[in-house]
This record gives C-alpha cells, sequence and structure tokens, in this order.
C-alpha cells in the first residue's frame, strides 16, 4: 500500500531522542498504586507537555482579556494570540486560509456543527449519508440525529475482518442519492488507517462532500487537507498534547459562506436590532460567545511543540510501538487482537479468554498500567466482531518499548490469576 | 489495597463457575439487565411462590467476573426469601459495596466477599447490576423486561 494514500510522509530512521521527550511531561513521574505510570490511553486523550502547561498559564498571567472588542491592550493581546493560533491550526492541516478553521469544544462538537448548520440547510429526505461501521459515537449519532429530522436515510461500508473497510462494496454505497461520506481517518478501536485521499475522491465523483474524523491521527501523522482532498475535517486539541475543550473544524471557504449560523450570540453578529440581526463572516460567524481563549493558544502550544519533533518521526515512532505490541500480545494463551497487521495507528484492542475487559483494566491498574476497557465508543462496531468490548492499549511518542514489556508480563499475571 | 481483596477467591470460583447459570422455562419473569457502560448483560429469570417469595431464581448472560459473581453469589442467597427480606438484602448489599462504614452485616453471609468493590468505584454498577434486576422482577411481578445501569 502506498503512503501517500493515507497522508503518511514516511521517514527513514531518525535521530529523536525519545526517551529524553518523556521528561517535558511532568505527568509521567506520576504513580499509581506504588508502581510508575505507565500511560496508555493516549487515544483517549493525550498527555501535556510543560510548553502546553505554561501557554495555558502564560495568557492567564500575560494576556488575559476578552477576544474581539476591547480596546484596551490586554484585549488586543488575547485577540492576536487568539488568531495567531487560528492561523497556526491552518498552517498545521495544509489549510489555504486562517478563515477555514473553526474553533470548537471538539471533534463531537465540528461533527455536530457540520450536521446541525450544513445538514440543516442542505440535506433533505430521501438524501443519502453514508457513513462507515467503524465509526466513533460521535460520527454517527448526530447523522442519526439528522436523518430523523429530515428523513434522511444513513448506509454503512462494512468492515472486513482484517479491519479493514469493504471497499469493494464502496460503489454500490456511494450512489448519487449520497450527500456526505462522513469516515473515521484511523479508527480509535481497531488501528486501521482508512486510504483518505482515495475515499474523497470517490464521494467527489459522484458529487458528494467528505468529512474525515481526524480525531485519532491529527497527532500522529502528517496531513494535509488539500492533498487529502476533503471538504470537512473535525479533530479535538486533547488527543495531540493540547488541553480539553478546543478543538477545530476545517471547511472549505465556500461551503462555510453557504451556510446559516448554527448557535446565536455576540462575537458572531455585525449588528443587532430586536427583531433581526445580521452575521459577520466565517469563521467568526461560528464561533457565538466567548471562545476558549486560552484553549485555543494551548492548542497552539501543542502544535508548535508536535512541529519540533516531528510528525513522521511521531508516526513511525507509535507505528513500531503499535507492531510490537501486537507481536508480543499473540505469547499470552487465547489472545485474540482486533485491525490491521501492518499499518495501523498507535493503539492495539485485544481480548483475553481469560479475562473480561473491565477485569483486566482493573487488575492492570493495581500495578500502574493505565489500558482502556469496553466498547470505546464504538459499540456497533463491537457488535460486529462478537464481543461487547475489547482491551485497548494506545500509545504515543512518550511511550516505550520497555513499557510494552510491562504490560506483557502484567498481562500473563492476569491470565494466571483469572484462569 | 491489594487486587486479591477485590477478587476474593470465593468471586472467582463463582465467576468461572456461576450458580443458577441457565434457563428458568416456566419463570413468571424475565429481566433484561444492561450495563451500557462496558456491554456487560444479565437475563435473570424469577418463579415466586404463593407468597410473592422467590421460589426459584437463574441467570444467563455474559459480563466481567464482578457481575458474574454478583449474579451468582445473590441467586443463592435470595432463593426462598421473601419480597421484604430481598430488598432489606439489597440495601445492605448496596451499602456494602458502596460504603466503608465498619462491619458488614452477617446477614449477608458469602455476599460479604464483594466488601472490596467499595474501593473500586467504577466496578459498583457491575456487582449491582443483578440486583438491579432482581429488584425490577418484584416491581413487575409478570412479564418481560430491560432495566439498565444508565438512567435513561
Amino acid at each position: 500500500m502506498r503512503g501517500a494514500d493515507y497522508g503518511v510522509h514516511k521517514v527513514a530512521d531518525t535521530t529523536v531522542d525519545w526517551k529524553s521527550l518523556r521528561e517535558d511531561f511532568p505527568i509521567l513521574r506520576e504513580q499509581a498504586h506504588g508502581h510508575p505510570l505507565i500511560y496508555f490511553d493516549s487515544a483517549a486523550t493525550s498527555q501535556k507537555p510543560r510548553a502546553v502547561i505554561e501557554a495555558l498559564r502564560n495568557f492567564y498571567e500575560h494576556e488575559n482579556a476578552n477576544v474581539h472588542r476591547g480596546l484596551h491592550t490586554l484585549s488586543s493581546r488575547a485577540t492576536e494570540a487568539y488568531e495567531k493560533a487560528r492561523k497556526r491550526v491552518a498552517e498545521y492541516i495544509g489549510a489555504p486560509s486562517a478563515d477555514e478553521i473553526i474553533f470548537t469544544r471538539g471533534t463531537t462538537e465540528s461533527i455536530n456543527l457540520v450536521a446541525q448548520a450544513w445538514g440543516g440547510k442542505f440535506i433533505r429526505e430521501g438524501d443519502v449519508i453514508l457513513l462507515t461501521e467503524m465509526e466513533h459515537h460521535s460520527n454517527l449519532v448526530p447523522w442519526q440525529l439528522l436523518a430523523e429530522r429530515t428523513g434522511a436515510r444513513l448506509r454503512f461500508v462494512p468492515v472486513l475482518d482484517d479491519g479493514t473497510l469493504d471497499l469493494a462494496h464502496l460503489p454500490k454505497l456511494l450512489t448519487q442519492e449520497v450527500k456526505l461520506f462522513a469516515f473515521t481517518h484511523i479508527s480509535n478501536s481497531l488501528g486501521t488507517i482508512n486510504p483518505v485521499a482515495e475515499l474523497c475522491e470517490k464521494a467527489h465523483a459522484v458529487g458528494a462532500l467528505a468529512l474525515v474524523d481526524a480525531a485519532q491521527s491529527v497527532g500522529h501523522l502528517t496531513l494535509n487537507v488539500g492533498e487529502l482532498g476533503c471538504d470537512f475535517m473535525a479533530f479535538s486539541g486533547h488527543k495531540m498534547c493540547g488541553p480539553t475543550g478546543i478543538g477545530a473544524l476545517y471547511a472549505r471557504k465556500e461551503i462555510l459562506d453557504s451556510i446559516p449560523p448554527w448557535h446565536g450570540g455576540g462575537e458572531m453578529i455585525v449588528s443587532v436590532a430586536l427583531e433581526k440581526s445580521t452575521f459577520k463572516k466565517a469563521p467568526h460567524r461560528f464561533e457565538a460567545g466567548t471562545p476558549n481563549i486560552a484553549g485555543a493558544i494551548g492548542l497552539a502550544a501543542a502544535i508548535d511543540y508536535l512541529d519540533g519533533i516531528g510528525r513522521a518521526a511521531i508516526f513511525q515512532h507509535d507505528l513500531q510501538l503499535a507492531r510490537y505490541a501486537c507481536d508480543r500480545l499473540t505469547e499470552l494463551p487465547r489472545t485474540r487482537v482486533f485491525g490491521p497487521a501492518e499499518e495501523r495507528g498507535a493503539l492495539v484492542g485485544f481480548v483475553m479468554d481469560a479475562a473480561h475487559p473491565h477485569d483486566l483494566t482493573t487488575f492492570a491498574d493495581q500495578y500502574g498500567l493505565a489500558l482502556r476497557g469496553g466498547h470505546h465508543c464504538n459499540q456497533p462496531l463491537m457488535r460486529r466482531f462478537g464481543v461487547s468490548g475489547t482491551t485497548r492499549a494506545s500509545f504515543y511518542f512518550y511511550n516505550t518499548k520497555e513499557e510494552i514489556d510491562r504490560m506483557i508480563e502484567i498481562l500473563h499475571k492476569a491470565a494466571r490469576f483469572f484462569k | 489495597m491489594e487486587i486479591e481483596e477485590l477478587y476474593q477467591e470465593v468471586i472467582l470460583d463463582h465467576s468461572r463457575r456461576p450458580r443458577n447459570f441457565g434457563e428458568l422455562p416456566d419463570a413468571a419473569v424475565l429481566v433484561h439487565g444492561d450495563n451500557p457502560a462496558c456491554g456487560d448483560e444479565i437475563h435473570l429469570a424469577v418463579k415466586f411462590d404463593a407468597g410473592g417469595g422467590l421460589e426459584d431464581i437463574k441467570f444467563t448472560g455474559s459480563g466481567c467476573a464482578i457481575s458474574q459473581a454478583s449474579a451468582s453469589l445473590m441467586t443463592m442467597k435470595l432463593k426462598g426469601k421473601s419480597r421484604s427480606e430481598a430488598m432489606e438484602m439489597l440495601r445492605a448489599f448496596h451499602d456494602l459495596v458502596t460504603n466503608d462504614a465498619g462491619e458488614a452485616p452477617k446477614a449477608l453471609g458469602d455476599l460479604r466477599v464483594m466488601k472490596g468493590v467499595q474501593h473500586f468505584p467504577q466496578r459498583v454498577k457491575c456487582a449491582m447490576l443483578p440486583w438491579r434486576a432482581v429488584e425490577q422482577a418484584f416491581e413487575q411481578g409478570a412479564g418481560e423486561t430491560t432495566v439498565s445501569t444508565e438512567p435513561t
């Protein structure tokens, strides 16, 4: 498979000193139940480097004021920092203009914005929204709500046993009635990396728009919305070293200019009379109320931090960890590993016959190992694979092979304990 | 807190070989208990005696060691009990797994092995799932229904 299809820029071996990067994360010195913390839950939320924590502190200590209206010094500083953050996000994902970046609370809110504002205007009864069986609930439930409201229908690209999309089925599903194809870049349960550029091209071929859920990819690999060809991209800051409560929606300018506001309030208006108002252009039209200013600034600091390491190197590092974990998990008794063998994101989901995912995660926690057990907001996908849940280990550049070795030891212990 | 305090040998034994596990063909009430947070489910079948007490009680389903052992121990304990005895037991058991308040009542018998759950707040719902189902069975008296650990 060609890397370019995945928006992955491959590099040869790198010279990053990964272990020293751990020093940037104060929380990695924590202990849990008397053991050094092994944090394998970065797919849920990543840890934060000191640079991001300091950026938040610096904002509140030196720049805090509301944006876009005060005429005083601090307001100018805050406005400048907030808009600079927007520009930084645009650069980071290769968006041509900062006006195509709307700050949101995260991936979920970004997708809801598209479903409500764009979907509310353009989706009619009989239209089809095409999704996949591997979508996170955040890229499923907003479309169910839209379908209920409008009479639109949902279709789903099936997932094959190896955890990849059944693309042979795509021509039957991606028909003229499809107005939007919304899919995840990297599956949060399977680790599957979907061929985004190919899927966007196929969507456009039938006149549909393409939305990419980049929650699991944007902090892990180099991507460029122009090269991928997507019309919308949704992601969260907190999975890429940024603060919680901040994320973004990228949408092409022509699309943003064609859709009405979704939340009304201050910041998004030009003028307000008692009966009627006029609205600013995108992106401010979609940011009613005081935004998460500190969050946006923290996200920009996270971007600077990640770019300082290099996302291509991060991708390779994470891929090696994920492959190593998959290999070593096969040593465990009666253990099933989910997802593709070769190309995968920085996570691995598995089930052990010996223990239920919740028992396993409780057990692991007693040894300082943070795993996630459950359905991972993927209930339909869990049903597809005939399990109620899995145990997931997810990695980031601050994790090490030694930590995976320790995980395998702990899982061996668990297998003996519960058998 | 050691892991063995939560997963006592009795709990592991009941989770591996749950008692009263199976169908109850002439059940008066069938309650499906769901824990949507983890996908665990228990199907509780109950038969009442003439006085409204629990003549027989069985369960099927799948879930973690805590919910399976809790169901197994509960069915053993509740068989033959009246409604008021069962509800009294439910309150005492809920206290046991949520409060760190001294000695567990002797009346709970084997159920006291679940005491360790109080140190694992995320697992209280697992332990309570079968009890929520039996509470619903009394409430309902006949027929089939579903209860969830999450209010909807």
